[in-house]
């Protein structure tokens, strides 16, 4: 009988465990989840870190503060959204496309097409002065061939 | 033709030179915070001195009002604060304390020992209302107008210059 009530006072405790932490596979989930978010976000102290490699104070709240709004069920862009009204866009690793960071983004393809037709040109410039030079004319070659005869 | 050929190159070279010089100039540091223009957080904290009592950011409504984030663990608090201390007894502008992610004892020792400036301070002990400020740097300081609006924000020590050119003549202007 002792050992019953033992047994069931343990099943009762693990059971009560369960209760309060999460599902084994809805916690790994939600940790993979927050894993990739953090490594989108930026720390503000170690500005080249990301929030998930920084252990700066400030990451460590982020971090909470981050779990604390995914638990809620606040989505990845809600998150996100939290944190740039706060820190701004600066705390993305991934800036948005807006008017200011057009720049940013499309600058290096304006580049490229700028660099390609500008090769291009010269491209073209340097097959025209290395074309061939207009063939002779029949009086040429026959004044040529007079010129070889009286070498002879 | 041919003066295109140099010139072309010549002013991107400018170009190129003069935006590397500006970003020499920079520091990578200051964030430039999104809460400019925008309403200030709400907030309701104990006051340090009155741990029974609190002060919200709605009670100072109505007033030009000085945010200083700081904390006694903080070392370049201590290089800012003799100009809080002054700019205190000027009494310009109020300044109101947030004891970021302090021990209140600590916080209270460290105001007893180097001069209290603020009308009040706050205690912030979780950092939850430094994260609604976007703190990242103690100190930091917002500027506050009498519609509840942030004005300005100085990232790090509030030095003289950005005392004088920036935050009073900002203050002189929001209090008319």
């Amino acid at each position: 009988m002792r050992r019953a009530v033992i047994a069931a006072a343990f099943l009762l405790a693990a059971s009560l465990a369960w209760a309060v932490k999460m599902e084994p596979p809805a916690q790994e989930a939600l940790d993979a989840r927050l894993k990739k978010l953090e490594t989108e976000l930026r720390c503000l102290v170690c500005q080249n870190q990301t929030l998930a490699d920084s252990n700066a104070d400030l990451a460590d709240d982020l971090r909470r503060e981050v779990r604390a709004l995914a638990m809620e069920g606040k989505s990845d862009d809600e998150i996100k959204a939290y944190l740039v009204a706060r820190y701004g866009d600066f705390v993305l690793y991934k800036p948005p496309v807006k008017p200011t960071t057009w720049l940013l983004w499309f600058g290096p393809f304006a580049l490229l097409v700028a660099g390609g037709g500008l090769w291009w040109a010269i491209l073209r410039r340097r097959a025209r002065m290395a074309s061939p030079p207009p063939a002779a004319t029949e009086e040429a070659q026959a004044r040529g061939r007079e010129l070889l005869d009286e070498q002879r | 033709m041919n003066s295109l050929r140099w010139s072309i190159p010549l002013a991107i070279f400018v170009v190129l030179v003069a935006f590397l010089w500006v970003g020499l100039g920079r520091d990578p540091r200051e964030v430039p915070s999104p809460l400019i223009g925008k309403p200030a957080p709400a907030f309701r904290l104990a006051r340090l001195h009155a741990p029974t009592e609190t002060l919200s950011a709605q009670d100072l409504k109505g007033k030009v009002w000085l945010l200083n984030v700081w904390a006694s663990w903080c070392v370049s608090c201590r290089t800012e604060h003799p100009l809080l201390v002054e700019l205190a007894k000027s009494s310009l502008v109020p300044i109101y304390g947030l004891d970021y992610k302090d021990d209140p004892s600590a916080g209270r020792t460290w105001l007893a020992q180097n001069g209290d400036p603020y009308t009040a301070s706050v205690i912030d002990r979780d950092g939850r209302v430094g994260i609604d400020y976007g703190v990242y740097g103690v100190p930091e300081t917002f500027l506050i107008d009498k519609a509840g609006v942030v004005r300005y924000k100085q990232i790090g020590p509030i030095t003289p210059d950005a005392l004088k050119d920036k935050i009073l003549p900002l203050v002189r202007e929001l209090q008319q």
